[in-house]
């Protein structure tokens, strides 16, 4: 018996062995490979990651093919990541490499200021810090059946509005910011601003996740109004989507802000790519893909439909606090409309 | 009818201790080094993709203390959304669960043309990201649907989208069992005079309940968990049809990582508890463990 538990003591401990021999040359490999991708990109190739929220996506496209075809940007590489904006925030939080950032709105910014992945000083340049531009628009059925013009139309019996969830979406904290906005700027109170809300609120038959899948649910036959960016409206249109797009005469600038990361591997290709988006060759290109340029000189070439009245998020006391006010979730503004809203359903 | 798994494993455990007491040979050894080695893998492997992360979930949502814990949990949106969720997942599991065993039996018991096609389709909906599934089901059975039949919106979309996503399954598991079913004793019973309805109640069923509620029980915690294929068409709407992954989703974006764990946390252990209780259901009526 004993010689055989010193054979087997031996046979398992040289079948460890080879285990342990075997996972650290799978390690080296794997270290090796690591090593060797920033490596390779630090020499003449030069690879950017990019890293932005999801409606851009088509954007990007255009705008990486003419910035390869600069001296500048000839021999730059991308390798590029869209999601929702909060998401793609928190993924870069955790570890996401990104060297130049693009989200829809700034306090997704401000959550790598936090994470000093981002300078604080990110918005002190000549555009605030800002790439492109944007507005809340209305989309409606092809030749607008349910007569949609304003603000007020949206809650007349019948109409079904689609917007995405506020919680969830940055997209959604727009619209509804819109909304009330758009209530203040035509002299209601803020009382009467958050009564329009709930019957906003009221009239929304869903809530999807994100803008993207807002679209995809009002395309697909859901409401008869579609709270959305300009852009991806605009981006449904040219894609043949039967919709019509009607500029409400009140709504809010969108201002998509941009940065180059703190710590990316690669800074001065990143900021190459960040001037050209910035450049007036760059803004060309947002606004022939639908966004409003933040260069004015830019923006006059195109003719975006002027409304009325044009007002920012920080006429309403900017981000950080209209997230605390509005969108803390089971106890801001909005939270407590749909509780009220939910309550009434289940007692009706 | 094949031994249980479990006395399988029992006799193969007897023989291989016996033949490790009995003297050395190559084959003896190896046997035993995977006695020891297997196990310590497994737990590490478990450890690292189940027991680990739910530990640090579980870890998360008590981070800002119970009371915060209970906050998250008994906030009205989260109240309603796990409502919603639990019930509907019930609903789902015990209704493909029928559903289930009547596929399985015409796909075991039943020959026709094209059966070996139906029987690779089942299997599609895991296949199917469940997004995909989601917009399908929209243009199938929402506004524009070719069929006139709209559940886009509305909680039956949630038990559509559900009975979708969980109906593999509810099939997979029963269908193996019915194939190993001795048809002899449902022939000796129908010879004895037994009614059809009485060789059913008493002599199938018996046999493939356990592997009807192990099904019922993976539908439900795979239901309870869904989020791709249920947030198109249900409209997502708070308080109304806005399920359980939507609310905690939405509380992750809103920086609040804390909730949406704790209301995770729910989820797992409703989940659990229902998986040991089918467990406990098997042994109580002396079912062996089938699946």
């Amino acid at each position: 018996m004993v010689p055989v538990q010193i054979l087997l003591g031996t046979h398992s401990l040289s079948t460890r062995k080879r285990r342990i021999g075997g996972g650290a040359a799978v390690l080296a490999a794997a270290l090796a490979v690591g090593v060797g991708i920033p490596a390779t990109a630090g020499a003449a190739t030069g690879s950017v990651d990019l890293v932005a929220y999801s409606t851009p996506k088509p954007a990007f496209a255009a705008l990486i093919a003419a910035f390869n075809a600069t001296t500048a940007g000839k021999s730059v590489t991308f390798s590029q990541s869209f999601g929702p904006s909060g998401a793609q925030a928190t993924a870069v939080v955790n570890g996401l490499p990104s060297d130049v950032l693009n989200f829809s709105l700034a306090p997704d910014m401000n959550k790598l200021v936090k994470a000093g992945i981002v300078s604080s000083k990110w918005s002190a340049t000549p555009t605030e810090g800002m790439v492109t531009n944007s507005i809340v628009s209305f989309v409606v059925r092809k030749g607008n059946p349910k007569h949609i013009t304003n603000w007020a139309s949206l809650v007349k019996s019948g109409v079904q509005v689609i917007t995405p969830n506020p919680f969830s979406s940055g997209s959604a904290k727009w619209n509804l910011m819109a909304a009330y906005g758009a209530q203040l700027n035509q002299g209601k109170t803020k009382a009467q601003a958050t009564a329009y809300l709930t019957n906003l609120l009221k009239h929304t038959v869903a809530q999807p996740s994100s803008a993207s899948t807002a679209l995809q649910t009002f395309v697909s036959g859901e409401g008869d109004v579609l709270l959305d960016y300009e852009d991806d409206a605009l981006y449904a249109q040219k894609k043949g989507e039967a919709v019509t797009i009607i500029t409400p005469p009140q709504t809010i600038l969108i201002q998509n802000p941009i940065a180059v990361s703190l710590k990316a591997v690669n800074p001065s290709a990143a900021k190459a790519f960040e001037a050209y988006l910035l450049s007036p060759a760059g803004q060309k290109i947002w606004g022939q893909q639908g966004y409003r340029p933040v260069l004015p000189k830019v923006a006059a070439q195109f003719k975006f439909p002027k409304p009325t009245t044009l007002f920012t998020i920080d006429s309403l006391g900017g981000w950080t606090k209209v997230n605390t006010v509005f969108f803390t979730p089971t106890t801001g503004v909005v939270a407590t409309i749909e509780q009220g809203l939910g309550v009434s359903t289940a007692s009706s | 009818m094949s031994p249980p798994p479990v006395a399988e494993a029992q006799r193969l455990s007897i023989s291989t201790a016996t033949l490790a007491g009995a003297g050395a040979s190559p084959r003896r050894r190896r046997r035993s080094v995977g006695r020891v080695v297997g196990p310590g893998l497994a737990v590490t492997y478990l450890s690292l993709l189940v027991v680990l992360p739910l530990a640090a979930l579980v870890g998360k949502a008590f981070s800002g203390g119970w009371g915060s814990f209970w906050s998250a949990v008994s906030a009205p949106e989260a109240v309603a959304a796990l409502k919603l969720t639990l019930l509907s997942s019930l609903a789902v599991a015990a209704f493909n669960g029928v559903a289930g065993l009547v596929i399985a039996w015409v796909l075991v018991r039943d020959e026709f043309r094209g059966k070996a096609l139906i029987n690779a389709v089942i299997d599609l909906p895991f296949a199917l990201p469940t997004i995909v599934a989601g917009l399908t089901l929209l243009t199938l059975y929402g506004p524009n649907s070719p069929f006139h039949l709209n559940v886009g919106n509305a909680k039956w979309g949630i038990l559509f989208a559900l009975a979708f996503v969980t109906l593999p399954f509810s099939v997979r598991s029963v269908q193996p069992v019915l194939a190993e079913l001795d048809r002899e004793t449902e022939e000796a019973a129908a010879s004895l005079g037994a009614s059809s309805g009485r060789v059913l109640w008493r002599i199938i069923l018996p046999g493939l309940a356990p592997a009807m509620l192990a099904g019922a029980g993976l539908a439900f915690a795979r239901a309870v968990g869904e989020y791709g294929s249920v947030v198109l068409i249900s409209g997502n709407v708070p308080f109304k049809t806005e399920v359980a992954s939507s609310w905690i989703f939405s509380l992750s974006q809103s920086d609040e990582l804390g909730a949406a764990a704790a209301v995770s946390v729910v989820l797992v252990l409703v989940a659990l508890l229902v998986l040991l209780g089918i467990g406990l259901l098997r042994r109580r009526f002396d079912i062996p463990e089938s699946v």
